[in-house]
């Protein structure tokens, strides 16, 4: 973007670096191994790194509709730049995946402006996990009314598409005293019927909003009882967890099981330990382009994996 | 640090609370010196993801208010479930009246490592 605009300090050459540095992550399944493509790469027709692979899903979060501090007083600006990035993507996967903080508040307003905004994403099914900002007035309310149904109200659930196995956990209702996030022994009961009697060779993608490793303790980046999830999850050959929540990229790779957490299109956060907690992090506004991002993933038959590939509005 | 904040921030009713708050010590230390020792303001409040102070002792009826001054929303909820606030904007307050004696453990919903406990004697 700057090429094109290299002094313009106007706000609209700003807005227009936000488009490019508020995109989510589009998912490429290659081979069995999600890889996240360059959304930017991709809508500008610059698809060698995501070239062999079907689009399988769009991960977007932390969309923190309602924010409207310093550190990006637009959300529903970024948002939208970040929808029209993927938009005019050349391929566009079949579903999107919401890791939660939808919203700022949990406000029904908030939620209203979330959908309204979402609504204008070509790619028409979306799927949701909450975040502990989606929660705030506890279980049964707001978040539930709209996104409850495909859980019975329990929040989690799974479904298949393309011959993936896709699980959608909740760890912001059980929060551990250490205040890591938690499933809770009723929510690992279900992962454990759930995958019982599936296919080891069965795609696994697990998306809940907390990461399901722990990052960093002190500030409850983590899900305390994710390891009795990983024991049902492990024989699998591969599986694919994503997170949102702490605004940035931190990825992993163990084994079989691939980690990864998708930015933010609101605003970013500081690293681990970076500051007296995980609030917005004010940025040049230049930078912000830059921080903010989706994921994209790829589904590539052979060898049977999924790739990631992040984008940036900048 | 925590007190030049609350009396930049809170001004002239925490300073009529704390005067309040020296009446009720003066009562009760006539009764109960170890009580009388642990009181403390009813007002707590939220900066830098911390709850300040983060051990408050009031009397049975006393009315607690929580006021944040983050930027970023935090929530006040008991772990038993007695109370919770909806999540707090900057400047936002939020009240709770303890009717009953016990202790009583608060955290924020939405960053779970921030916590503290109210006494109420």
């Amino acid at each position: 973007m700057s090429a094109d605009h290299p002094s313009d300090p106007s706000r609209r050459g700003a807005l227009q670096c936000l488009a490019f540095g508020g995109a989510g992550t589009l998912f490429v399944l290659a081979g069995g191994v999600l890889a996240p493509l360059d959304l930017a790469v991709a809508a500008a027709g610059r698809s060698a790194s995501a070239g062999s692979g079907v689009p399988l899903f769009l991960q977007i979060s932390d969309t923190h509709i309602g924010f409207n501090k310093e550190a990006n007083p637009d959300v529903a600006g970024t948002l939208k730049q970040t929808i029209e990035l993927v938009n005019a993507m050349p391929a566009k996967p079949a579903l999107t995946i919401h890791t939660g903080d939808i919203t700022h508040l949990s406000k029904p307003e908030e939620f209203d402006h979330a959908a309204q905004l979402m609504s204008g994403l070509n790619i028409t099914e979306l799927h949701t996990t909450p975040g502990e900002h989606d929660v705030t007035d506890g279980p049964g309310t707001e978040y539930f009314n709209r996104f409850g149904q495909a859980s019975d109200n329990k929040g989690y659930y799974s479904f298949d598409h393309q011959g993936v196995h896709f699980i959608a956990l909740v760890n912001v209702m059980h929060f551990k005293p250490n205040g890591l996030g938690g499933l809770g022994d009723d929510q690992l009961a279900w992962l454990e019927a759930d995958l019982k009697g599936r296919s080891s060779s069965t795609p696994i993608v697990v998306f809940a909003h907390m990461p399901m490793w722990t990052i960093y303790q002190p500030w409850g980046w983590g899900t305390g009882d994710a390891d009795q999830a990983f024991s049902h999850l492990r024989r699998f050959g591969s599986v694919t967890v994503l997170n949102g929540h702490i605004h940035q990229i931190v990825s992993k790779v163990e084994g079989n099981i691939t980690f990864h957490t998708a930015r933010s299109t609101a605003y970013p956060q500081p690293t681990a330990g970076n500051g007296a907690g995980p609030m917005p992090l004010k940025v040049p506004s230049d930078q912000l382009p830059k921080m903010l991002g989706v994921t994209g993933v790829k589904f590539v038959r052979h060898p049977l994996a999924l790739s990631l590939t992040d984008t940036t509005l900048a | 640090m925590s007190r030049i904040n609350f009396g930049r921030s809170l001004g002239a009713p925490l300073a009529f609370g704390a005067l309040f708050a020296l009446g009720v010590l003066i009562a009760v230390s006539t009764a109960d010196n170890a009580a009388a020792q642990a009181q403390s303001p009813n007002t707590v409040v939220i900066k830098n993801f911390m709850f300040m102070p983060m051990a408050v002792v009031v009397k049975a009826g006393t009315t607690v208010t929580w006021k944040n001054l983050d930027g970023e929303p935090h929530t006040v909820v008991n772990d038993s479930g007695l109370f919770r606030s909806t999540a707090l904007d900057e400047n936002d307050t939020y009240k709770f009246k303890f009717e009953k004696p016990g202790v009583y453990k608060v955290f924020c919903g939405i960053h779970p490592n921030m916590k503290e406990t109210i006494t109420v004697q």
